[in-house]
């Protein structure tokens, strides 16, 4: 899922300072998950936002709201009737997520709360890593399950490179060098003849490198 | 042996001569003179000269610049290219202006990551690899074609001797020959090795070469950095990934008086060459002193390197 992590309340607080009314909204999709986006956050940020006010003698009404999703059209409406009384939002949404309210109430300012992040797991409880870069053309199936392009820093499809230590990355002895897991994978399968080959260069063209990306299924086109 | 390019490099090589490079770090400014005075420095103890690609990260003078001022000068340059910072245009780009200079040696390298030079916010490229522009300068070379299909006539082809490099000490070990296999067929012609510091690992990789019969197909030239100090040594120990840095090397340096250091350093040097002579597979040296080029001419003489062959 896609992972972020709060901005720094200042940050927030620079933004909206000048207004008088604010919606700050959350979503129940994957920034719940990563506990930077969803019911619970949107509370402490209100909280914390109220009490800085308050301190403050600014006379500041901040509600709340937890929508089950930002990235689609059906539950956005839900704050059709309500968000014209506010002067500003503060999502704490994934990036797709604010921008998408920003488009269904143009008329009103919509601020990120969090900082969006990667496509990742939960790896232990507080612990979320990366582990997909959205390159549009998976090539999983060829690397033993683990992808070279998200793990390793270089993204670089014949590696290990010459910085690879202990199981290391050269950028930090926590990160674990993804073409080492890769090649223990594969020794695993009994498939390093794919280790031997040399990769060709990669079409990047499903990438971000190919301009904004959109997907039809016009099966789904009403 | 035949050879595919006009490069003394490869020459040298096909002539059964040890080979001998070393290495040039362009200047942080406009300043060719630095690069002048390494090259003159160097340049006769030599064959070829490498030119460092904004090594470690930090913004340097570009490597193809130098690199025709190195030629201007009568040196036969290497010209060193990383991933890193160009995509495949950049990178095809560069290479036809090598070619259109002359440039007959191409080092082609990913590169170390930024986080560690003097731009940690730039974004990086890596549209390809190292492996991935060794069959890049190949097809442009032996095919006359770009990456996009783009034909090149016989004749206004880049014509690089193709080289890489490779580390016999990164993790894990036993795929480090493997992967030098990769490089060799996608296309590399010489190979350039991390600084030597543990012999007994290096040969071990050596003989894994040879047992595979990889150095019938690849000049593997060993790499030389003398240590200029205890404190290099740590920090090379320390600091620099995927550098194998034995106790005894510190120890050794420790036990000569301070003054002394440079010089045991440089010994030391010598003596691993002449040792690596000896070494199966090993076809040359390439001796990087690092900020301390003033050292190579002592170096290749002492080693009994000197004078270097002519070849044509």
């Amino acid at each position: 899922m896609i992972m972020a992590k709060p901005k720094p309340i200042e940050e927030i607080i620079n933004e909206i300072k000048g207004f008088d009314k604010i919606l700050v909204a959350g979503c129940n999709g994957c920034v719940a998950v990563c506990e930077a986006g969803g019911l619970k956050e949107v509370e402490i940020l209100a909280s914390a936002l109220r009490m800085y006010f308050g301190n403050q003698h600014k006379n500041m009404q901040i509600d709340e709201v937890s929508l089950t999703r930002q990235c689609d059209k059906e539950y956005l409406a839900e704050i059709k009737d309500r968000i014209g009384s506010y002067d500003a939002v503060v999502s704490i949404a994934c990036g797709a997520g604010v921008q998408f309210m920003t488009e269904m109430y143009n008329t009103k300012r919509i601020y990120p709360g969090v900082n969006t992040c990667f496509i990742g797991v939960t790896e232990e409880k507080g612990v979320w890593t990366e582990r997909c870069q959205a390159c549009g053309e998976c090539i999983l199936a060829r690397t033993g399950g683990i992808c070279p392009i998200a793990r390793c820093s270089k993204r670089i499809l014949n590696g290990p490179c010459g910085g690879s230590s202990n199981g290391k990355c050269e950028i930090d002895k926590d990160v674990p060098c993804g073409w080492q897991l890769i090649y223990e994978r594969l020794k695993e399968l009994g498939e390093l003849k794919r280790f031997e080959e040399p990769v060709s260069p990669k079409d990047w063209a499903t990438s971000r490198d190919g301009g904004p990306r959109k997907l039809v299924k016009e099966d789904s086109q009403i | 042996m035949s050879t595919t390019t006009p490069s003394k490099l490869e020459k040298i090589l096909a002539a059964g001569h040890f080979a001998v490079t070393s290495e040039c770090g362009p200047p942080r400014s406009c300043d060719q003179s630095i690069v002048d005075e390494k090259a003159r420095l160097v340049g006769p103890y030599v064959d070829v000269i490498n030119v460092t690609d904004n090594q470690t990260a930090v913004v340097r003078m570009c490597s193809l610049a130098s690199c025709i001022r190195i030629k201007q000068l009568g040196f036969e340059p290497v010209l060193q290219m990383t991933t890193r910072d160009r995509n495949r245009i950049g990178l095809q780009s560069d290479l036809l202006g090598a070619g259109a200079f002359g440039i007959n040696n191409v080092l082609c390298l990913t590169g170390d990551h930024q986080r560690f030079g003097d731009h940690p916010t730039a974004a990086n490229v890596f549209d390809l690899d190292s492996t991935q522009l060794i069959q890049t300068v190949k097809r442009m070379r032996d095919e006359g074609k770009l990456l996009g299909g783009q034909e090149m006539a016989e004749g206004v082809r880049p014509q690089l001797f193709i080289g890489a490099a490779e580390n016999p000490f990164a993790d894990p070990f036993e795929i480090r020959v493997l992967r030098l296999a990769k490089k060799v067929a996608a296309g590399a012609q010489f190979i350039q090795t991390q600084c030597i510091y543990n012999m007994e690992k290096f040969k071990l990789w050596m003989q894994q070469i040879v047992d595979r019969g990889l150095n019938e197909k690849v000049s593997i030239l060993a790499g030389i950095t003398p240590m200029k100090s205890v404190g290099m040594a740590k920090y090379m120990k320390a600091k620099v990934p995927g550098m194998d840095v034995p106790d005894e090397i510190i120890k050794r340096l420790q036990g000569v008086p301070k003054d002394k250091v440079a010089a045991e350093g440089v010994t030391m040097a010598v003596e691993q060459i002449q040792e690596l002579k000896e070494c199966p597979g090993v076809r040359g040296f390439h001796i990087m002193a690092i900020e301390w080029e003033v050292m190579v001419p002592e170096i290749v003489e002492r080693a009994g390197l000197s004078p270097r062959p002519e070849v044509s």
